[in-house]
C-alpha cells in the first residue's frame, strides 16, 4: 500500500538527486558550503526539504492563484485593467515574500530542531562570519532592488489611465474639463467625474458641454458609467477626510477637504454590472454605511441613461421654476388680500404688508 | 624656612540619617530606578489588561455580520481607547520600564543620571493615562488614535474627549521626552570602566536609539496637538481649508512622529530578543556590531519614511516614490537582524525556557510581519491595501506578534531578578502556545479579510464574500490569544509569592545585572568589575573557573 513513493522521495536515489536545481549547480553549492567550516552545510535532506518546501509554496500560489478563491491571498480584480495589474504586482511580490518566508522560516525552524540542547552538545562559540553578513546583506539589497525595479516597470500602467476602447462611449469633445494633462489617457479622452464625499454618501458629478456647472446631471450613491470607456475622477471632500475605494476597479484615493485627488478605471465591455465598495477613511459613525457603487451599462445605454438624466432635470427645472412661480403669485395674492383687509382696519399692520411683499420677492429671486 | 602647613584632621560629621519612608509613601516619594521601573511595569501592564478588554469588545462586536451589541459610537470610542492605550500606555512606556530597570544594572550603574527626573517622567505617564481615561466619565474621543483632522476638529467632534486626548499627547510626551534625556545621559556616562560602546548591551544599544528617536520625534506630535488645541479653542486654523489652513499637514505632522513611533515601539524589542537568544543558545550574539549598526541604520531610515502612511493622500507623485524606496530600505537592515538572530540559534544548544520560546515565537512572527510591510510599501499595492484588515494584520504582526512577544520574552526572562523568584516554567509554555495559536488564528486571517474588501474601522459589515467565516475565526483566534495572557498574568502574580528562589544568576547569563542580587539591593553593585567584553558574566564565570582550578597557593 505504501509502496507507491511520494515524489520527492525519489530525489533519493544518486542520479535525481536534486531534483528541483539542476545536480551541478546543487552539489557545487554544497561543496562550496563545506569547504568552509565556519559556515554550517545543509545536510542532503535539508536541501530535500527546502526545495520541497519552495516547489510546494510556488505550486500552492499558482492553484490559489484561480479567480474563485483570489480574495484569500490577493487584493480583488478584474473590473479594470488597474485594478488587474495592482493584482499582478501583488501576485509577484506575494511570490517573492512566500520564497522569502519559506527560506528563512525553514532555516529557523532547522536551527530549533537541529541545535537542541542535548546531553554532550557543545555550543559553537561563534562571533560572527563577515562573508556571510556581506552576503546577506548584498542578497536583501538584490531583492529589494528586483521588487523596485518590477514596481518601477509597472507604476505607469497602474497610475495612468489607459486609453478609452475604440468601442467605448464617445466622449463628445466640449466635455473635457480642463485639468493636469498628465492624469488624462494619452489621447486626451476621458470621460471625467467629480466624486464629492460627505457624511455618509458620496455625490457624482457628471460634465457637460457648457460651462455652467449647475446644470451638469448629478447622482447620489450609484455612479453609472460607460464600459469600454476611460473613467477619470475627481474626488474631493466637502467635510472630512473620506477614501474612495471600489476593490475591483483600483486603490484608493483619499477624500481632503482642500484637495483634490484623481484615481481612474476603465470597464471592459462584457463587464457591465454593479462594482460595490465603501469609503475607507473613517470619517465618522456612520462610517461603515457610506458606501459606493458603481453600476457599468453599455456606452448606448449610457448615451440613454445621461439624456433621461438631462431631460428629467430640464424638467424638474421647468417644473421648480413653475411652482416657485406659482407660490409668488400666491403669495403676492395673499399679501394683496391682507393689505386690502389691514387698510380697512388698522393703519400700523401696514408694515406687515410690505414684509409679505418682499418676502414674495425674496421667494421669486 | 619650612613653612608649617595645617595638616588637615579628618574629622566625623555626623548627618542624621533619614528613616526610609515605608509602604505606598516609599512607591510614590522614591527616586530609585528599580523601584520606578516596576511601577512603569505594573501600570503599563495594567494598561494593556485595559486596553485588551477593549479588543476583546471590537472582536466581539465584528463576531457576526450586521452585529447590533455596540452602536457606532461606541464603537469608535473603543477603537480610539484601545489603539491609543496600546501606543502611549502599553507598548512604548513598557519599554521605558524594562529600560528604567535594567539599563543602569546592565551597565553597572548605581541609578539612572537623574533620579528625581526619573520620577518625573513615570508620573507624568500615569498622569496622561488618568487625563485620558478620565474621559470615560464624559465623553471619550472618537477620532480613531490617529485623530485625523477635520473629523477631530471642533466642528465634527466638538465634546471634550479630542482634549483628554491632546492631553495625553502631551503628557506622555513629556514623560517619554524626559525619560528619553535621561536614558542617553546615563548610557553615554554611567558605564561601567572597560565598558566601551563595543561592550553595551544589545538591549542598552537599543534603549539609546529609542531615546534618540523619541527626541527626534516627539516634539513633531507636541506641535501637532498644540496646533490642534489652538484650532479647537482659540480661534486658529491650522488646519481648516476653508481658511487657508491644511488637513494633509496635520497627517505630516502625525505621521512624522508616527512612524518613527513604531520603531520606538518595537525596537526595544530587538534587543530583549538580542539579549536573550545568546543565554538560551549557549553561544554569543551573532554579528554584534551588525545587529547594533542595523538598529541605527533603521533609526535613521524610520525617520524618513512616514509619509507611506499617506499614501493615498493627494499627494506628487515624487513624494510617493520617494517614500516607498525608503520604505523598502528598511527591510534591509530588519532582514540583517533577522538572518543574525537565527545566525545565534544557529550550532548552539538551544535551552528551550519560556524567555526563548517567546522569542523564537516573535521571530517567526515578526518576519510575517516584515514581509507584509515589504508589500505595503510598494504604493500602487498599498493604494489597495491601505485602510484595510490586511494593514490592521500587518501591525499586529509588527506590534502584538513582534513588540509584545518580545515583551513576554523580557517579562520571563528578568522576573527572577526584579522578584528573586522563578516564574513557573509550566504554565509560561502553555500560556506560550496559547498565544502563539490565538495570535495567528487572530491575525493571519485578518489579511484575508482586507484582501476580501473589509475597511478597518468598521462596526459592522453585510455579509458578503468570506467576511462571516473569517471574522469568527479571528474573533474566536482573540479570545484564545486573551486567555493565553492571562495564564502569564496569574503566573506573574502567583510566582511573586510560590516561585522557586531563583538566586542572582538563574539563567548563567552574560550581562551584568546579573552579577549582583535578586532582587539587587538598592545601590545595586558594592563593586562593579571591570568589563572585558561583550558577556562580562561569562567572563566572570569562567574566570572562577579558573582559579577554582588553580593549584592552592598555600600548599604548592
Amino acid at each position: 500500500m505504501f509502496d507507491a513513493k511520494p515524489p520527492f522521495q525519489r530525489a533519493s536515489g544518486p542520479t535525481t538527486r536534486g531534483w528541483f536545481l539542476p545536480v551541478q549547480s546543487v552539489t557545487r553549492i554544497r561543496q562550496a558550503l563545506r569547504r568552509s567550516n565556519r559556515i554550517p552545510h545543509l545536510t542532503r535532506a535539508s536541501w530535500r526539504t527546502l526545495t520541497s518546501a519552495i516547489a510546494l509554496a510556488i505550486g500552492l500560489t499558482l492553484v490559489t492563484a484561480g479567480p474563485a478563491s483570489a480574495s484569500f491571498w490577493a487584493p480583488q480584480h478584474g473590473g479594470s485593467p488597474n485594478a488587474d495589474r495592482i493584482h499582478t504586482l501583488y501576485a509577484v511580490v506575494f511570490g517573492v515574500g512566500v520564497v522569502i518566508f519559506i527560506a528563512v522560516f525553514g532555516a529557523l525552524v532547522y536551527a530549533i530542531v537541529k541545535f537542541r540542547a542535548r546531553p554532550g552538545a557543545v555550543a559553537e562559540q561563534l562571533h560572527g562570519n563577515t562573508r556571510l553578513e556581506i552576503g546577506w546583506t548584498a542578497g536583501a539589497a538584490g531583492i529589494v532592488l528586483v521588487l523596485g525595479i518590477v514596481t518601477f516597470l509597472m507604476l505607469p500602467g497602474i497610475r495612468n489611465p489607459d486609453n478609452s476602447d475604440a468601442d467605448g462611449w464617445a466622449i463628445p469633445a466640449g466635455y473635457q474639463t480642463a485639468k493636469d494633462k498628465e492624469l488624462l489617457p494619452k489621447d486626451g479622452k476621458s470621460l471625467n467625474i467629480d466624486v464629492n464625499g460627505q457624511q455618509y454618501a458620496w455625490r457624482f458629478t457628471y460634465p457637460d458641454a457648457d460651462q455652467d456647472r449647475q446644470n451638469n446631471v448629478q447622482a447620489y450613491e450609484e455612479m453609472v458609467v460607460p464600459t469600454g470607456t476611460t473613467v477619470t475622477l475627481d474626488i474631493r471632500s466637502s467635510d472630512v477626510g473620506h477614501a474612495w475605494w471600489i476593490p475591483k476597479l483600483g486603490g484608493k484615493a483619499d477624500a481632503l477637504p482642500g484637495y483634490t485627488n484623481h484615481t481612474w478605471f476603465k470597464i471592459p465591455r462584457g463587464k457591465e454590472g454593479t462594482y460595490v465598495g465603501q469609503c475607507a477613511e473613517l470619517c465618522g459613525r456612520n462610517h461603515a454605511n457610506m458606501t459606493a457603487r458603481v453600476r457599468a451599462v453599455t456606452p448606448d445605454e449610457f448615451t440613454q441613461w445621461l439624456a433621461g438624466q438631462k431631460q428629467s432635470l430640464a424638467q424638474a427645472g421647468v417644473a421648480a421654476q413653475q411652482f416657485r412661480d406659482q407660490q409668488a403669485k400666491n403669495d403676492a395674492a395673499a399679501a394683496a388680500a391682507q393689505a386690502a383687509e389691514n387698510e380697512t382696519t388698522t393703519p400700523e399692520a401696514s408694515t406687515s404688508s410690505t414684509d409679505a411683499e418682499s418676502a414674495a420677492g425674496a421667494a421669486q429671486r | 624656612m619650612a613653612t608649617v602647613t595645617a595638616t588637615p584632621i579628618p574629622q566625623v560629621v555626623a548627618h542624621s540619617v533619614e528613616k526610609p519612608m515605608k509602604g505606598w509613601v516609599d512607591w510614590v516619594t522614591t527616586t530609585d530606578h528599580k523601584k520606578i521601573g516596576i511601577m512603569y511595569l505594573v501600570l503599563t501592564f495594567a494598561f494593556f489588561g485595559v486596553g485588551g478588554v477593549e479588543a476583546l469588545l471590537i472582536r466581539l462586536q465584528l463576531a457576526v455580520p450586521d452585529n447590533t451589541l455596540l452602536d457606532f459610537k461606541t464603537y469608535n470610542q473603543l477603537i480610539t481607547m484601545h489603539g491609543t492605550t496600546m501606543v502611549f500606555l502599553f507598548v512604548v512606556p513598557v519599554m521605558a520600564g524594562f529600560g528604567n530597570y535594567f539599563v543602569p544594572l546592565m551597565i553597572g550603574a548605581r541609578d539612572m543620571a537623574f533620579p528625581k527626573l526619573n520620577a518625573l517622567s513615570f508620573w507624568m505617564l500615569a498622569a496622561g493615562g488618568l487625563v485620558f481615561y478620565a474621559s470615560v466619565f464624559f465623553n471619550p474621543p472618537e477620532c480613531g488614535w490617529t485623530c485625523y483632522v477635520p473629523l477631530a476638529s471642533k466642528d465634527y467632534l466638538p465634546n471634550g474627549g479630542v482634549d483628554a486626548w491632546i492631553f495625553l499627547v502631551h503628557l506622555t510626551g513629556i514623560g517619554s521626552l524626559v525619560g528619553s534625556v535621561n536614558f542617553y545621559v546615563t548610557i553615554a556616562n554611567l558605564r561601567a570602566p572597560g565598558m566601551t560602546w563595543s561592550r553595551l548591551p544589545l538591549f542598552a544599544w537599543t534603549i539609546l536609539t529609542y531615546s534618540v528617536l523619541l527626541i527626534l520625534a516627539l516634539p513633531a506630535i507636541a506641535a501637532a496637538v498644540t496646533l490642534l488645541l489652538t484650532d479647537r479653542h482659540f480661534g486658529t486654523n491650522f488646519y481648516d481649508p476653508a481658511e487657508g489652513g491644511s488637513p494633509l499637514l496635520w497627517q505630516h505632522l502625525f505621521w512624522f512622529f508616527g512612524h518613527p513611533e513604531v520603531y520606538i515601539m518595537v525596537l526595544p524589542g530587538f534587543g530583549i530578543i538580542s539579549e536573550v537568544l545568546p543565554v538560551f543558545a549557549r553561544k554569543p550574539i551573532f554579528g554584534y556590531k551588525a545587529i547594533a549598526a542595523s538598529t541605527l541604520t533603521i533609526a535613521f531610515l524610520g525617520l524618513m519614511v512616514w509619509a507611506h502612511h499617506m499614501f493615498t493622500t493627494p499627494s506628487p507623485s515624487v513624494v510617493l516614490v520617494f517614500f516607498m524606496v525608503s520604505s523598502m530600505l528598511i527591510s534591509i537592515p530588519t532582514g540583517i537582524k533577522i538572518f543574525s538572530w537565527i545566525g545565534t540559534l544557529w550550532r548552539g544548544t538551544i535551552i528551550f525556557a519560556t524567555p526563548l520560546l517567546f522569542a523564537v515565537g516573535f521571530l517567526g512572527t515578526f518576519l510575517i510581519g516584515g514581509i507584509t510591510g515589504v508589500i505595503l510599501a510598494l504604493y500602487p499595492v498599498d493604494w489597495q491595501l491601505h485602510d484595510t484588515y490586511f494593514v490592521v494584520a500587518h501591525f499586529h504582526y509588527v506590534l502584538m506578534g513582534g513588540a509584545v512577544f518580545a515583551v513576554f520574552s523580557g517579562l520571563y526572562y528578568w522576573y527572577p531578578k526584579m522578584t528573586g523568584r522563578m516564574m513557573d516554567e509550566k504554565l509560561g509554555k502553555i500560556s506560550f502556545w496559547t498565544m502563539l495559536i490565538g495570535f495567528h488564528t487572530t491575525f493571519l486571517v485578518q489579511h484575508s479579510i482586507g484582501l476580501d474588501g473589509m475597511p478597518r474601522r468598521i462596526p459592522e459589515y453585510a455579509d458578503v464574500g468570506n467576511l462571516a467565516i473569517y471574522n469568527l475565526i479571528s474573533t474566536i483566534g482573540a479570545f484564545i490569544l486573551g486567555i493565553g495572557i492571562l495564564l502569564t498574568a496569574i503566573n506573574a502574580l502567583r510566582s511573586l509569592k510560590h516561585g522557586a528562589v531563583s538566586g542572582p544568576d538563574p539563567w548563567k547569563a552574560n550581562t551584568l545585572e546579573w552579577f549582583t542580587q535578586s532582587p539587587p539591593p538598592q545601590n545595586n553593585f558594592d563593586a562593579v568589575p571591570r568589563v572585558r567584553s561583550v558577556e562580562p558574566m561569562k567572563d566572570i564565570r569562567a574566570e572562577i573557573e579558573r582559579r577554582n582550578n588553580e593549584p592552592d597557593p598555600v600548599s604548592a
